[in-house]
Formats: structure tokens, sequence, C-alpha cells
């Protein structure tokens, strides 16, 4: 088996055999560059071995996503670093009036290979401009995909696929993933094994293999571990067994693997760590009502940080933000 | 000069007999810029235009036709009808209407540039209002910073929608441009030989890695802002065309050459105005098979 690997160390190795395997791919960001290599160090050792497409830029969020646009105009492909996802609201225009639109608004489709990566979430106590979870503000817009890592997908597959798409990317990381451990192929832990669903780049599927599911849980990469950790709680203390949902793409997103599971689980529950209102929940769960009306048999759950900026303080941080906890009370709540 | 001249008459009459849907900003007044700079930008640098683009984009491919067509949504559009008189891509030439915003573009491409085609740029044209936009300063110190070949070509018209100059920028734009450590060039004449002569030095030193510059053009728009939308004073706008290039020309030569244009407008908009509606996705044969070269080009 392979050796376990930090979701810190699987993102710097992927990014490095990426830059390898193509001299036209450009990394950007701020602070990027050794010997600090980058403020969660996910770029480390980079700049050194590609000095000319590791690139340290000032402190300019729309500056530096479009010397991206202008690098993939010209031919190349590029990866923008945020120092923080709070951040990429200043980078919002060039995102979506240009790279979103420059696909198709000039009548034919153009390739805009540029992913832009975010390191999202809270539980750190960075406070209210450093912890937001923006995944939302990025739906809908046409020809712009927005993905989250999770620990059990391969980082690089999303990179190459994303970038050879031609369409612009924001990708999300939770924060709290990178110091932890990447899911090793199969088995998510001692009590659930997981395989990847769906067309690329697949959705994660979590379950104890012998319990048909009493719930399914839908939920992005950086909660998924709070889930798991929820999914063990409701089997050992209350025998409840969930089944775990984890997309890599959340938008546009292929809801068809999961329909089989949520209409057979009659209960459906969504989880995202984004501030409630206009959410990649709330889209889902209307979505799974549509398709599913009359094979559920309680309405789709949809459970999200609070409407609150996120607090500094780990107390307050810990009312505002989704935990464990409070997806094994949404599933209990559900059931009665 | 005579054709954008010509055309631009032909859009502001389009849009008055209601032919015309949108908007469009035409550049009666601002020609000798463009045309200035055509024998001084090559097919291989990249020029990003703004709403103001007409010129621009006439001065690099004498293509009426594709860019009419575009702006009236006819089959052989440059964009499909999709982009509008805003929104143009054929080759290394784009156009986009949000303001400022391409500057960083600008500094991405020649970044591109500057590690694989060295002795080309890209030039990116803005208005004098457009310096209130952050994007526009992010973009000059980057390429300040790394010497990218970024020509920055500024159409100083005084005037921004209905916001004089004065109204909206602190400062100059030569101070703005010296802070950044970035050359700046004045250019206060209309007359297109002598721009170029007193071009041709400096551009070429962007060319040779020296970084990027600020030509500064004042000129004048003499039309509205978009189509029917001037608000500034009747005597104001007289005074400006008194001053317009096109009323110093006289003689035959000119007469000859005007009415040549003219007529040649007159034939594209009958042209194109007898086409039937564009669809996206069916832009100008000429731009695709352009596209297909360059792309093969690049693969
Ligand atoms: C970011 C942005 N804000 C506002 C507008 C609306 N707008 C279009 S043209 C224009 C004036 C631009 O003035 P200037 O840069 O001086 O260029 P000019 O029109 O004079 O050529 C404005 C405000 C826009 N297109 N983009």
């Amino acid at each position: 088996m392979a050796a376990r690997q930090r979701v810190a160390d699987h993102l710097n190795a992927a990014l490095c055999a990426a830059l390898a395997a193509d001299d036209r791919l450009y990394v950007l960001g701020q602070d990027i560059t050794d010997p600090y290599g980058g403020a969660f160090k996910i770029t480390r050792g980079l700049s050194t071995r590609f000095p000319r497409q590791v690139i340290g830029t000032p402190i300019s969020e729309g500056g530096t996503v479009g010397l991206a646009n202008g690098l993939a105009l010209a031919g190349n492909r590029a990866i923008v670093e945020m120092m923080f996802a709070d951040f990429v609201t200043l980078a919002f225009d060039q995102i979506v009036n240009f790279a979103a639109k420059s696909v198709s608004m000039y009548g034919r489709r153009a390739p805009m290979p540029i992913l832009v990566r975010c390191p999202t979430g809270g539980h750190r106590g960075y406070g209210p401009t450093h912890s937001q979870s923006l995944q939302k503000h990025f739906l809908g817009v046409p020809d712009l995909d927005v993905y989250e890592i999770s620990p059990f997908h391969d980082y690089g597959d999303l990179l190459d696929g994303a970038l050879a798409s031609g369409v612009p990317s924001v990708v999300f990381e939770d924060k709290v993933l990178y110091t932890g451990w990447r899911r090793p192929p199969g088995t998510a832990d001692d009590l659930f094994s997981y395989h990847l669903i769906g067309s690329w780049p697949g959705t994660a599927v979590a379950r104890i293999e012998e319990a048909p599911p009493d719930c399914v849980l839908i939920t992005p990469g950086g909660v998924a571990e709070r889930t798991l950790t929820a999914m063990r709680e409701l089997f050992v203390r209350y025998e409840i067994s969930c089944e775990l949902y984890v997309p890599a793409r959340l938008d546009p997103m292929d809801v068809e693997p999961i329909l089989p599971a949520a209409a057979r689980a009659g209960q459906v529950v969504v989880v995202e760590d984004g501030t409630s209102g206009g959410t990649w929940a709330a889209d889902l769960a209307h979505r799974l009502h549509t398709a599913l009306w009359g094979r559920l048999s309680r309405p789709v759950r949809v459970l999200c940080a609070a409407d609150s900026v996120v607090p500094s303080a780990a107390h307050l941080e810990r009312e505002v933000l989704v935990q464990a906890e409070s997806i094994s009370t949404a599933v209990l709540e559900g059931r009665s | 000069m005579l054709l954008i001249r010509h055309f631009e008459y032909a859009l502001l009459d389009l849009f008055a007999r209601g032919e015309l849907h949108g908007t469009t900003h035409t550049c009666l007044g601002q020609e000798a810029v463009p045309v200035a700079l055509r024998a001084l930008l090559s097919p291989d640098d990249f020029v990003f235009s703004n709403h103001r683009g007409h010129g621009h984009y006439l001065a690099r491919f004498d293509d009426p036709a594709g860019l009419l067509a575009e702006i009236l949504g006819r089959v052989g559009a440059v964009s499909g009808g999709m982009g509008g008189s805003q929104h143009l891509r054929r080759g290394r030439y784009l156009s986009t209407g949000v303001q400022g915003e391409s500057l960083p573009v600008a500094a991405g491409a020649a970044l591109h540039v500057a590690h694989r085609e060295p002795g080309r740029l890209a030039c990116v044209y803005i208005g004098d209002g457009t310096w209130g936009e952050g994007a526009v300063y992010e973009a000059l110190n980057m390429a300040a910073l790394w010497r990218l070949p970024v020509l920055v070509v500024v159409e100083h018209n005084g005037i921004a929608q209905s916001t004089p100059t004065s109204a909206a920028m602190a400062g100059t734009i030569a101070g703005r441009a010296a802070a950044f450590g970035v050359a700046h060039h004045y250019v206060g004449t209309d007359d297109v030989p002598t721009i170029r002569q007193s071009l041709d030095e400096p551009v070429g030193r962007v060319r040779a890695g020296a970084g990027p510059l600020v030509v500064e053009f004042a000129t004048q728009r003499i039309g509205p802002h978009s189509k029917g939308d001037d608000s500034r004073p009747p005597e104001e706008l007289d005074r400006l065309r008194a001053t317009d290039w096109y009323q110093r020309y006289r003689g035959p030569v000119f007469q000859r050459l005007d009415a040549e244009q003219r007529s040649r407008v007159a034939e594209v908009v009958r042209d194109v105005t007898a086409r039937p509606p564009a669809r996206p996705g069916t832009s100008s044969s000429l731009v695709v098979v352009e596209e297909e070269q360059w792309q093969r080009a690049n693969a």
C-alpha cells in the first residue's frame, strides 16, 4: 500500500507533476516562491524547480488573474493561488467578466484554461476576512466551473481535467484538509469504504459495505471530514447508517448518480459551510426535490453555516460553522 | 482615417433610422490614433481594444463588412453576433467592454511574449476616464516590475461618458506613469506621419525589453459618447468640430479619396443590411480560417 500522504503534500506533488509535464503551464500568486513556498506551503519547492513558470506576484488579486487570462489567450495555461479564498472577490471581474465570458462571447468556443485555487473555510480562528466559504458567489456563471478538493479525489487528475476542458475554474480547498491525510483508495477509514462514481471528475461515495443506507448525505470536500465523524457517531450510537456523496465538481453538478440512492434512502441532507441563503446546498436540494418528487418520504434538509461573518474566537466560530454534531443532530431530527 | 470616419457616420445614420440595436461608441475625431499605430504594430503583436474600438479594428483589419455585420447582428459577423460593437476577437486582436480590465490581461500576453516571442508586444487602448480603475495600476506595477513589453495607448479626449477628466482625475497621466517608473510619451498632434516618426524609437525600446510605455494622445471626441447622448454644450462641440482634422483637408485629392470611402461604406451598408441574421458559431469565415492557423501554430 502506498505511504500515507498529507493533503498538502499531495497537492504539492500534483502541481509539481503538472508543471513538469507542460512548460506552458504557469503558477502565479503571492508569496508562493521559495523559501516561503506559499502561506500554506502548497507551492514549496516549485519555484526552485521551475523558476520561469512559478511567479510570485504583488498583492494584486485581480491583476494576477488578469495576467493568467492574458497567458491563456496566448496559448498557455495558468493556475493562480489566492492566499485566502476571501480575497477572490477582488478577482471577481477577471474571473466572471473576462475568463468565463471570453469562452463564448466572441461567437465561437475559445479555450480559457485558467484555474484559481482558493484556500477556504474556517476552524482556524483567522476571523471574518480569512475564513469564509464563498463558493455560492461563483455558481450559475456560464462557462465557469466550480470544484472543491476532497481527501478522496486525486488532485493531479482534477488539475489536468479542469485545464484540459478549456473552461476556467475556481477550485476551493478547505484549509483544514491541508494538514490532514488523504484517504487511500478504497478505504475512508476502518468503518467506511469509498469509491468514485459518475462521469469525470467523479463523486466519492463513502459507506458501510453491508448496511443499506437510512440516510444520504451530500457535501463538498471540506465538510466531508466532519460528515464522516457524524456518520460514525450515528452508526455506533444509533445504528443509523448513512451514505456520503462528495462531488469534486460543485457546478455544473451531475446529480444523476445520486438519485437512486437518495430515492431509496428517503432521507437526504445536503451540508455545506457557506452562509445560508442562495447556496449550493439549496440549489441542489431543489434539484433533488424536482427529480425525486413523490419518492422522498421527507423534505431534503439543508445544513449551512449561520447567516453571520465567521468570528475569530474559537467558541464563537464553532457556533457559526457546521460541526459534526450539527450534522448528526440534523439527521436525527429529520427522522422524528 | 476616411474609412473609419465614414463607417462611424454610417452607424449614426443607422441609429437615427432605428436600425441599430444596443450600444455603439463611435470614435469620430479620434481616427488618427489607430491609423498612426497601424504602421508601428505587426499582426503578431497583441492588441486589446475597448468600447470605442471600431477605429482600432478597422485600422488593423480593413474589414468594415465583418464589423458592421457584428454590430447589426448579421451573417459574416466577426463574433457571430454575440459580441456586438464592444466584443470582437480576431487573431491577436480582442476587445471587451469593462474599463481597465484588459490591462492586466495585456500584461499576461506580454509575459507570454517576453518568454516566447521576444520583439513582439501587447498594445492596450484605454481612455482617460479608465485611469480611475485599480486594474490599471496593478497592471502598470507588474509590467514595470518585470519589464514587460506593454504599450498603453491612452486616448485622452478629455471626457468619460459625461464626466470631464478634470472631475475624475487628480494629477496627470504622466505623473501616474512616473510613479511606477514607466516611460511616458505625449502626442499632441493628429498628423499621422509626425506621430509615427516620434513613436518609432520609443516603441522599438518596448520591443527590445525596456519595459512598458504609456503613450498619451491628446485627441477629441467630436461625436456622442454612445449613439445620441452628448451632454456637452453646443458651443463646446462647435469648438471641437472646428479643429477636427476632417475640416482641415481640402482639394481635389482629398475630395476624391473622401468620395471613394464614402461610397465604399455605403456599399458595405447595402450589402450587410441585406444579409440574414447571424447565429453564434457563424463567425465570418475570414476570422475562422485565421484562428485555425493561429491555433495550429500554437499547438
Ligand atoms: C468598469 C466599467 N465601468 C463603467 C463602464 C461604463 N462606461 C463605458 S465607456 C465609459 C467612459 C469611459 O471613458 P474613457 O476611459 O475616458 O474613454 P472614452 O469613452 O472617453 O473613449 C463608461 C463609464 C464600463 N464600461 N466599465
